[in-house]
């Protein structure tokens, strides 16, 4: 059977396709069910979701760590399982834990993961990671003399030693602090205009925001939601003025029916919905009304939605 | 074939002897001396010659392969355990490679290791006692497929085990007292007939047997029998370690 994707231009192809993809452990746990998704090439893609919600197992199965239950990936349109060797050479992955050998030193298991990916001898390659990555001045230590952040480094220096195409990041910046987090950040966005894909799962859900081309949220081992971040932010991305009022409110006056109002904490509080985006926020009308119906205010705030609420609206809705 | 990972496995290995250097190499050497001292000098002087051989140099090609046996099990079985102990085996699970690349590179590094360790046994040995070896090239042989099969024998060892102890349980437990009863210390020509039956169940004999006629000519088989059990036994393990891959067991949930 002839697919869709076999008229598209290579470029156009997924780089990864998941299809019907299913996870049931030895113990009954369903980590997965059925999912489909396709990461294009050369995007950032963030994976977000509540812990246990079946992002690593998701990885795992993919990088070939686990085995699924049922259902198959692709990777650049070798199938993970039949052409192993074709798919892996292309996947870097850091893993979430900070699994590393405690007694051999950076240089040494950075270019052990190069050789294990079959790559001919680079010290200039790797010299290069190890720089990018602020890592140089410490090639010749000992990995367990390493800091958690370092550690992560190194995790990282090892998935970009073989030169990968499709970069999997599990939880990267977990107990990553804030300078080095952007330092890392920038690594991933040298490596994303160098055109490697990269797929993230994180908890800091402004990372994602910041930095993601597109998401996609996973709950109880089902997509629930799979968008451009941009698309996302701005279908969901509603803008809220509070009034805080002198008076409270036992209804809305018929006078401001009119206007995307409604009445919040009991009466005491007015809060005006808009779009930021719309060509007239209604702002102005909205308040020119609230004065001509003699409704004062003592203060004002205002809150957008972050893709946090997004995704907590989002999660709890199916739960 | 994705030899350089193989070839990646087996110097990350090799690292770790060198590492390990007073466990994994002095240590086992030093107290195979101590038996020579036992029972080659003081003890042995007083033990009539076995079949010709004095029987200082009787027992070396058995503490030998109490030593090969033994250090293949335990090196072979951590190299493997380690990794999933701590967790890095994702990034072998995650690689382009074959089972067979990865049982090369651990178990080539295993049994690079005790055919090593083998060898300095026997320089130690020369020392000691009066030694020949009649069949040099017999004697490499026996040396090689011993320490092969008993690398691989760990690797499946190290795969099987989900804590230190089971890691320990079968070369102290099993090993160990075969090899003592396999006829290290004597040949079981000297066993009552029943014991003598029995012991031909136990596979080491077959190996120190095979492994003593390549020096003195002397055996309790005929080494093409030891051969045979030794490529057997060989064969056994590479199933099991075909079968652990094909399924994933215990390394792929």
């Amino acid at each position: 059977m002839q697919r869709v994707a076999d008229y598209m231009p290579q470029s156009m192809q997924p780089i990864i396709s998941i299809s019907n993809l299913s996870k049931t452990y030895a113990s009954g746990f369903r980590a997965l069910k059925g999912i489909n998704l396709d990461i294009r090439r050369g995007e950032i893609f963030a994976l977000l979701g509540p812990n246990g919600a079946g992002k690593t197992t998701l990885i795992g199965i993919v990088c070939g760590i686990l085995k699924a239950s049922q259902g198959s990936v692709t990777v650049d349109g070798h199938e993970i399982v039949k052409d192993y060797r074709a798919a892996r050479s292309l996947i870097g992955l850091v893993p979430q834990e900070l699994t590393t050998d405690a007694f051999e030193t950076v240089w040494a298991t950075v270019t052990f993961s190069r050789g294990l990916f079959g790559k001919p001898r680079n010290p200039a390659h790797i010299e290069k990671v190890l720089k990018e990555l602020s890592l140089w001045d410490k090639k010749d230590n000992r990995l367990m003399t390493l800091s958690g952040g370092m550690k992560r480094r190194v995790l990282i220096a090892k998935a970009l030693s073989h030169e990968p195409q499709i970069l999997f990041l599990d939880e990267p910046t977990a107990g990553v602090d804030v300078e080095l987090r952007k330092d890392m950040w920038q690594v991933v966005r040298d490596l994303r205009s160098s055109g490697v894909t990269i797929i993230l799962t994180t908890h800091y859900i402004e990372e994602a925001e910041d930095m993601a081309d597109r998401v996609g949220v996973i709950s109880k081992g089902e997509i629930i939601l799979v968008e451009n971040k941009a698309e996302l932010m701005r279908k969901l991305g509603k803008k809220q003025l509070i009034l805080h009022l002198q008076k409270k409110l036992d209804a809305l006056p018929a006078s401001l029916a009119a206007h995307n109002l409604s009445l919040a904490a009991g009466g005491s509080e007015l809060v005006f919905t808009y779009d930021t985006k719309a060509e007239r926020t209604g702002v102005t009308a909205m308040l020119s009304a609230l004065s001509s119906a003699d409704i004062g205010f003592r203060d004002l705030a205002t809150t957008q939605s972050s893709l946090e609420d997004i995704f907590v609206g989002l999660v709890s809705e199916r739960s | 074939m994705n030899l350089r990972a193989a070839g990646a496995i087996y110097t990350f290995e090799m690292a770790r002897t060198g590492r390990t250097i007073w466990q994994s190499i002095v240590s086992p050497a030093l107290s195979t001396s101590l038996y020579f001292v036992v029972f080659g000098a003081a003890i042995g002087s007083r033990i009539t010659e076995i079949e010709g051989v004095a029987y200082g140099a009787f027992i070396v090609p058995g503490l030998i392969m109490l030593t090969l046996l033994t250090q293949s099990t335990m090196n072979a079985s951590f190299g493997i355990y380690f990794p999933r102990f701590t967790g890095t085996i994702y990034e072998i699970l995650s690689a382009p490679v074959s089972a067979f690349e990865i049982a090369l590179g651990y178990v080539g590094a295993a049994a690079t290791k005790s055919i090593v360790l083998g060898l300095i046994i026997l320089a130690t040995s020369f020392l000691f006692v009066p030694l020949q070896i009649a069949h040099p090239f017999w004697m490499l042989v026996f040396l090689v497929l011993t320490s092969v099969t008993f690398s691989l024998l760990g690797f499946i060892i190290g795969i099987w085990a989900d804590g230190f102890e089971k890691l320990q349980i079968i070369p102290l437990l099993i090993i160990t007292p075969l090899t003592f009863l396999g006829g290290t210390f004597y040949s079981i020509n000297v066993l009552p007939p029943v014991w003598q039956t029995i012991t031909l169940f136990n596979p080491v004999v077959y190996l120190v047997s095979g492994f003593r006629w390549s020096f003195f000519e002397i055996s309790d088989v005929s080494p093409a029998i030891s051969i045979g059990m030794t490529l057997l036994f060989l064969s056994l393990c590479l199933a099991a370690v075909w079968w652990i891959f094909k399924t994933g067991y215990k390394l792929k949930n």
